[in-house]
């Protein structure tokens, strides 16, 4: 198992024959702001590698979730509907959507690097 | 010439000094060829004493009748003072939008409460804080109903046409389609429904009372349109509601409508008030400003505008909505009217035009009036008329009455309000007898 | 803070009481009728009263105090247009009555409608609109239809500068178009350059604020004119800042197909706390077949065969329109001029008499509005424009527009209008001044602030994320 990232901040947990799951970075959420609202995808929906699966709202301001991974949705997380604030208390172990599909690791950052490019920031 | 400047010669001297400019180049940013270099071509101002004469003659050139009988969207209510007294308040007459929610709480409270006796109406979970009109209330739901594979409108005949229009304006460049079905007898038929609801249905939309008046079958045509996967709303005039079962007890998803009859006057059409009332599940694809409670630092109750990631100053080209305003002065209106008339007070005005309609109604039969669709109505009902519709409300107007709206040459839409009582009926109907046989 | 009016409610107690019942009661099938009470309010008159009058004391309009709010033209709301308003010949006429029997309403909207087309420059109005942000999507409709009307079908999308207000991308993507953002050059004006990158025949056509949101004329705005209309398309003209300019330059004059007008902005009509409005849409001669129904011109209703249709019922905020109309009448053409004149000299004295304490976004000459970014003061102190507007509220004056236009930084706009005091305009100059010396001696005190209003400052995350918007019961 292991968990990438894409340079718009979301991670995905590759792990084999296991569907992906997603989420944003602790980066994400500080830049973000208090969330006040996720707009998931539904069950079902086809999400591409690179597009946006939703968007989420802080008070004053909205960003698309881009998706790391491609393929079809095949969880959500409900828990965010009534309590998004868990995106900003440990955005690591809360995850929005899980997918089965393909993934193009090439366009994926390891975790290293990753938080490397966050120290950027 | 009216003015409503302060500043004295002296200080606009003193303060061109400041700035280090003379009055001749103040507007030199704008470039000398575009200038109008003529004075506009409008008459020279006028002191109050003048504008009130020239206002006063033009209001003065407006028939206002004594007895008024038509409804079909506008209608005739009795405004209790206190309604207009309050609503006359300047500090809420002029305020802005409330931005700064430490400085405007009693306008957003006003607007909190405003969307309590919606939803208590309506039964709905949430309101918005208002819109422009129902007409533009019914259009702005269509986007709220909208889903990927499901771009259907359906509409009954028997929401008025004006709604009609708007929604087909407002949709012209959207993906959804529109199909206005047919009623009989005044109202949607089941098997008309049936036949046209199908996977791609995303919303049915009726009035209820309907134009014509009459009540439709909406238990049962929202079991027919959920089993279908689509959306129910309702358009309703909300004094209604306080005698009708609710939208959302007749398993309405969105409930919109116009609110004229709480407080406004018929005003040749406006201001109005359009509401929008729905359920917890789309309650963030509800367009406009919403008001909601929270707490300040001390913990203390206070209202906020809020779910403000969906609007348009936030979204921009995203956003389903351009709204940027509503009623606001309209719906603290209503809801002082609400307020003054209690459950009680509305339940009985509401119910003195159900009675009084249908006094009328069965008098009118007797003359040849006949009642066109044999439905249940409400304080609203379709006639024949033995003459032309056009002659019925050039006879009664010589008696200053407003007649029904002439919907078809020989068809009369009636309405009845408490603000006709059934000696004035009586009236009337005598001078119909007059020219009915 | 004050309690629910349904806190207020006692079982039983009434307020307004109706007639006898003279008719015989009709019973609804249980079909229809509603098996319980709505839960409203049980209040006597005097307890509504007591309400309301509590509300107003926790509200706050131009009639309390100075509220130069950029953009919104707070402007003082005569009392004479109240009165115009309220008069029983406006009041009690049905909209559908025989237009020979509403002459003077008639007249009155033809009149008012004629007036804003000298003022504008342009050839027809339609006053059905109810607000700015319905204007421009009737706009931008009328627009569609002129296209595809020529069967010019290909031109999908909408340029708006990066410095509009949101309602222009938002109307522009509900009529069907795509936006296109150009950005600004340094005098929030158009880039021209950037705009002939995004000019081609797809272009449906170019939103602009002239005087833009930074409070300056575009001083290019011929040469954009002519642009957008070598390229096909059509020029709309966001009216917000139409305060600046009546009597000096007329949107029509430089090239504009389409305006909105905000009567409630510029016109002098109250706001009410957010609505109603007015929202006219006025066009050049060539879109005049594609008005909407409803349209009132020379005291005739419109007939077009090629209409939009209509966009909300009747005719418009017709009582909003008595009152501009009011308006229009008390000034006249030399008042109206001299209004423009007054509230650009009063928003260039405010600016003078700010711009060594604050960065100004533009330092020279500005229109009716200026914007202040606040953005170096926050790197010092910490104290952001939102800070500062909170200390302004102690003051009892309401603060100017804050964190708009979205391309300044921490940004104060600032829009006395021409009906305020040198006075005024001083004490607000002299408090501003305060609360920058405070930020730097006391940042804390600032970012506590407000201390006097009747609530502190809210949670608007809390209200967000776990929405109540009714009472409970």
């Amino acid at each position: 198992m292991k968990r990438l990232y894409a340079n718009t901040h979301e991670w995905v947990i590759v792990e084999e024959g296991k569907d992906f799951v997603v989420g944003i970075s602790d980066y994400a959420q500080i830049a973000l702001g208090d969330i006040v609202f996720v707009n998931s995808p539904s069950l079902g929906d086809k999400v591409t590698q690179g597009e946006s699966f939703g968007d989420v709202e802080s008070v004053k301001a909205v960003s698309d979730l881009i998706s790391p991974v491609s393929g079809k949705v095949v969880a959500v997380n409900d828990a965010l509907l009534n309590a998004p604030e868990l995106l900003n208390s440990d955005p690591l172990n809360t995850w929005i959507m899980k997918v089965s599909g393909s993934v193009n690791e090439a366009e994926l950052l390891d975790e290293a690097t990753y938080l490397a490019l966050d120290k950027d920031h | 010439m009216a003015s409503y400047l302060l500043n004295t010669k002296a200080q606009e001297a003193e303060m061109l000094k400041a700035i280090g400019i003379e009055k001749k180049d103040l507007f030199n940013s704008i470039p000398t060829k575009l200038k109008l270099k003529r004075s506009l071509d409008l008459p020279k101002g006028l002191s109050e004493m003048e504008v009130l004469a020239k206002l006063t003659s033009l209001a003065n050139q407006n028939k206002v009748y004594s007895i008024i009988l038509r409804g079909a969207g506008s209608e005739h209510h009795f405004i209790p003072s206190v309604v207009k007294q309050l609503s006359s308040r300047e500090e809420f007459v002029s305020a802005y939008t409330p931005y700064q929610a430490e400085f405007s709480q009693g306008i957003l409270q006003s607007i909190f409460e405003y969307q309590t006796d919606i939803c208590e109406l309506t039964g709905m979970d949430g309101s918005n804080a208002s819109v422009y009109d129902g007409a533009s209330a019914a259009a702005e739901s269509i986007q709220m109903v909208l889903e990927r594979n499901r771009k259907e409108i359906l509409i009954a005949d028997s929401v008025s046409p004006e709604v009609i229009e708007t929604i087909m304006t407002y949709t012209t460049c959207s993906d959804a389609t529109i199909k206005v079905l047919k009623t009989k007898g005044g109202i949607l038929q089941e098997d008309v429904l049936k036949k046209n609801l199908n996977e791609n249905t995303a919303a049915l939309m009726i009035a209820n009372p309907n134009y014509f008046g009459c009540l439709e079958k909406v238990d049962e045509l929202s079991r027919l349109t959920h089993e279908a996967g689509a959306k129910l709303i309702v358009y309703s005039n909300p004094l209604t509601l306080a005698v009708l079962k609710s939208p959302r007890a007749c398993g309405a998803d969105i409930a919109v409508g116009e609110a004229q009859a709480f407080g406004l006057s018929m005003a040749f059409g406006g201001p109005y008030l359009g509401y929008m009332a729905t359920t917890n599940e789309l309650i963030r694809r509800l367009p406009g400003r919403i008001v909601g409670q929270t707490v300040d630092t001390e913990g203390k109750r206070s209202f906020v505008l809020t779910l403000q990631a969906r609007e348009q100053h936030i979204r921009r080209e995203k956003a389903t909505s351009s709204l940027c305003s509503n009623q606001a002065l309209c719906a603290l209106t209503a809801s002082v009217y609400v307020a003054a008339m209690g459950p009680v007070g509305l339940k009985e005005v509401a119910e003195h035009g159900l009675r009084r309609a249908h006094y009328f109604q069965k008098e009118l039969e007797k003359i040849g009036f006949k009642l066109k669709n044999d439905t249940p109505f409400f304080n609203e009902f379709v006639t024949t008329s033995p003459l032309a519709a056009k002659a019925v409300e050039r006879h009664l107007a010589q008696y200053n009455i407003l007649s029904g709206l002439d919907i078809a040459s020989h068809e009369i839409l009636w309405c009845v309000t408490e603000t006709t009582t059934k000696s004035q009926l009586d009236e009337v109907l005598g001078y119909l007898r007059e020219v009915a046989r | 803070m004050s309690k629910l009016i349904f806190e207020r409610s006692v079982k039983n107690r009434r307020g307004i009481t109706l007639p006898e019942f003279d008719c015989p009661e009709v019973i609804l099938d249980h079909e229809y009728a509603r098996s319980s009470s709505p839960r409203l309010a049980q209040v006597a008159e005097v307890d509504v009263v007591r309400h309301y009058m509590e509300l107003s004391r926790y509200a706050f309009g131009v009639d309390n105090g100075f509220y130069p709010l950029g953009s919104c033209t707070m402007k003082y709301n005569p009392k004479l247009n109240e009165t115009t308003a309220a008069l029983e010949g406006f009041n009690s006429i049905h909209p559908t009555q025989d237009p020979s029997t509403v002459k003077g309403a008639m007249s009155l909207l033809s009149n008012l409608s004629t007036s804003l087309c000298e003022i504008t420059g342009m050839d027809g109005f339609t006053l059905q609109p109810s607000a700015g942000a319905h204007g421009e999507f009737t706009g931008l409709l009328l627009i569609h239809a002129y296209h595809s009307d020529r069967k010019d079908l290909k031109r999908t999308k909408v340029i708006v500068p990066d410095s509009a207000h949101g309602t222009n991308p938002a109307s522009a993507n509900m009529a069907g178009y795509t936006i296109i953002n150009v950005p600004s050059n340094e005098l929030g004006g158009v880039d021209v350059e950037a705009l002939k990158g995004v000019l081609s025949d797809e272009v449906a056509a170019l939103m602009l604020t002239n005087p833009n949101t930074l409070g300056l004329f575009d001083p290019n705005i011929e040469e954009i004119a002519a642009l957008v209309h070598k390229a096909g398309g059509l020029l709309y003209y966001d009216g917000a800042n139409l305060n600046a300019i009546m009597g000096e330059v007329r949107p029509g004059d430089m090239g504009f197909d389409v305006v909105h007008l905000n009567l409630h902005k510029t016109f002098s009509t109250p706001h009410g706390g957010g609505g109603p409005g007015s929202g006219p849409v006025g066009v050049k001669k060539h879109l005049m077949p594609y008005l909407p129904k409803g349209t009132i011109i020379d005291e005739h209703f419109v007939e077009n065969e090629k209409t939009i249709g209509r966009v909300r019922s009747y005719y418009g905020n017709f009582l909003v329109n008595v009152r501009a109309y009011t308006y229009i009448l008390s000034l006249g053409s030399n008042g109206l001029k001299e209004a423009s004149e007054m509230a650009v000299l009063n928003a260039n004295y405010m600016m003078s008499q700010l711009k060594e304490a604050f960065t100004v976004a533009y330092p020279g000459p500005c229109m009716h509005e200026f914007v202040l970014s606040l953005q170096d003061l926050k790197d010092k102190t910490g104290i952001s424009a939102k800070d500062i507007c909170k200390g302004l509220l102690d003051y009892k004056v309401h603060p100017p527009t804050m964190y708009f236009p979205l391309i300044v930084h921490e940004a104060l706009m600032i829009e006395p209008t021409e009906t305020e005091s040198k006075e005024t305009m001083d004490e607000f100059i002299k408090i501003l001044l305060e609360l920058k010396d405070k930020a730097y001696s006391d940042p804390d005190y600032l970012k506590n602030a407000p201390y006097t209003t009747p609530i502190k400052r809210v949670d608007d995350v809390l209200a967000a994320r776990h929405p109540i918007l009714k009472a409970e019961m």
